[in-house]
């Protein structure tokens, strides 16, 4: 496999046609988070949307335009947090970031196992230029969630 | 056209992923450098350097002729007199010192011989649609600090400008008229005069944004009948740090100064001080002495070459890109393939399905160097429907070879991402 086919394997293709969890949810929850990113080196975007029920992610969606690798991305993320918990998704967060930082070469066991389909990414990693657009996404997702815990605890002390 | 020329630039000579031959089109953002212009700065610091025009030793008097040498030769590029051209780190300073200039004016500075440069509520400064950002934001800037209203002329389907705006947006109100003499991302070449007339009617000062001219065609200050115009040495085979703004010398003798220090100043006390004429009232401080040098050199490297020779190269190159890029399915040009006063040897595209970053990571692993993004244009790319295109520009080191190594692998893209055309 060259390089090139390395970093567009069959799952990016696949998700960069059709993904998933495109198009903004209107979401019913008491704690919602939404990020919006830009890639200022190509003027990709993201909006992304997060709703919590609990400690669960219980809702991703998100609109944007931008390249494969980035909508892909996005798409494969959405995957993969949707009806997990906090945790799972902080810790999948940081193993894609990891896995970015990786130049190309795969992550432990353990990783691989979190990031699933995400590990056809690793090719992106000997790419510096394209890591950005790779992690548009994620970045969205982190700051989305921070925005729907920090929502929670408004509201919690609200409550009081 | 140029069979020799490729073997004076050593950096052509490297491959580049896996060994691949570079084919380098990246020229618009930044050009390689001929040994002339590396030897230049290599022979000033090993030989020459010292404190310019301060200190009386030897190599002070031989570090100052060099860069007023630098500064004549330049100068002489372009047909203008070397006390009109000042050193700037690059266009985009060159642009902001004038527009800074205003600002200062503005605010009061400059004394009654600035009064030329006061903009206030009523004034208008008018650009185009075209431009890229450094001929942009330095001006839209100045609007909202002077309360002055910035205005342009718009761009057609097509991306050529709308000449037929001129005689409406420039009015009496107008004061600057800032415009690009060559687009970065469409290709296609100004026609300044219809610009100049139209500011000339009505006062108003025009700027010529030069920086994809003047490495590419021939270009004279006195038969362009403009005020201003900036230019960088990087992107004409010269080094990255310096550029040049020429200016009608009355007009820098009056300009306010906006960066401030030592070697612009006639007398300074602790409350006031006064300014030397341009264009070393534009100079404070340590110039780039050693990248000047390599300006001149590289000046001079296209001088040999001669411009008008460069310049049919440049059209060669763009006939082949251009022709070559609309006749691939599902490509489309951004601009037209020719225009009454030329195009750059450069082609941006679209390709239908596929980002531009996607596009040109397929041409790098082939070893091919593009462009991808707005190239700083992100209005004319938003105006053209697009957030961004793929950009294959020359210069004159590009080879028939290269733009067609391009036009190959440009055609197997859409394929490549599975969409039919």
């Amino acid at each position: 496999m060259s390089d090139l086919e390395s970093m567009y394997q069959q799952v990016i293709m696949d998700h960069a046609r059709e993904a998933h969890g495109r198009g903004l949810v209107t979401l019913n929850l008491e704690h919602v988070g939404e990020s919006h990113q830009v890639n200022t080196t190509c003027g990709d975007e993201v909006r992304l949307r997060v709703g919590l029920e609990g400690d669960t992610v219980a809702s991703v969606s998100w609109e944007g335009s931008g390249c494969s690798i980035s909508q892909a991305s996005v798409s494969v993320l959405s995957d993969l947090v949707t009806g997990e918990s906090l945790e799972h998704a902080d810790l999948t967060y940081d193993a894609f970031r990891a896995l970015m930082s990786n130049r190309g070469i795969p992550l432990d066991e353990f990783r691989e196992d979190l990031l699933g389909d995400a590990t056809a990414f690793v090719g992106v990693g000997k790419y510096p230029a394209r890591i950005k657009c790779a992690l548009l996404g994620w970045m969205a997702l982190r700051d989305a969630l921070a925005k729907a815990q920090l929502d929670s605890t408004e509201n919690g002390e609200g409550d009081d | 056209m140029f069979p020799d020329v490729r073997r004076d630039f050593p950096l052509l000579t490297r491959t580049v992923r896996n060994g691949k031959p570079l084919v380098y089109l990246d020229s618009g953002a930044t050009s390689q450098k001929p040994h002339a212009v590396l030897n230049a700065e290599a022979d000033f610091y090993q030989f020459h350097n010292g404190a310019v025009a301060r200190g009386a030793h030897l190599l002070a008097e031989e570090a100052t002729e060099a860069f007023e040498t630098a500064r004549a030769d330049v100068a002489e590029f372009i047909g203008a007199s070397p006390d009109e051209l000042v050193w700037a780190p690059g266009a985009t300073q060159g642009i902001n010192l004038i527009a800074n200039g205003f600002a200062a004016a503005s605010d009061g500075l400059g004394g009654a011989e600035a009064e030329r440069f006061r903009l206030g509520e009523g004034d208008e400064i008018v650009i185009t649609e075209l431009e890229h950002h450094a001929n942009l934001i330095p001006w839209q800037q100045l609007a909202a600090r002077t309360g002055a209203t910035l205005r342009w002329i718009g761009i057609n389907d097509d991306g050529t400008l709308r000449y037929e705006e001129l005689e409406t947006v420039i009015t009496e109100r107008t004061r600057i008229v800032a415009f690009t003499h060559a687009s970065n991302v469409t290709g296609v070449i100004t026609d300044v005069d219809a610009f100049v007339r139209c500011a000339q009617a009505v006062g108003a000062i025009t700027v010529l944004d030069a920086c994809q001219s003047v490495p590419h065609l021939p270009v004279n200050v006195a038969e362009l009948g403009v005020d201003f115009l900036a230019f960088s040495a990087h992107k004409m085979l010269g080094p990255t740090g310096v550029g040049a703004l020429w200016g009608r010398k009355e007009l820098l003798d009056a300009l306010p100064p906006s960066l401030y220090g030592g070697s612009a100043i006639r007398v300074v006390t602790m409350e006031t001080t006064t300014w030397l004429d341009a264009p070393q009232r534009f100079e404070p401080g340590t110039q780039p002495v050693a990248q000047a040098v390599g300006m001149a050199a590289a000046a001079r490297y296209l001088g040999e070459l001669g411009m008008d020779a460069v310049a049919a190269h440049e059209r060669r190159i763009a006939r082949i890109l251009r022709e070559g890029v609309t006749d691939i399915p599902g490509i489309r040009l951004l601009g037209p393939v020719d225009a009454p006063h030329g195009v750059l040897g450069l082609a941006a595209v679209a390709v239908d399905g596929v980002h531009a970053h996607d596009v040109g990571q397929v041409l790098d692993d082939r070893g091919i160097a593009v462009r991808v993004g707005h190239h700083c244009a992100q209005p004319l790319h938003r105006r053209l429907g697009l957030t961004g295109s793929t950009r294959a520009s020359g210069h004159v080191y590009t080879s028939e070879d290269d733009a067609r190594a391009f036009l190959d692998v440009l055609a197997t893209v859409p394929s490549f991402f599975g969409v039919t055309v």
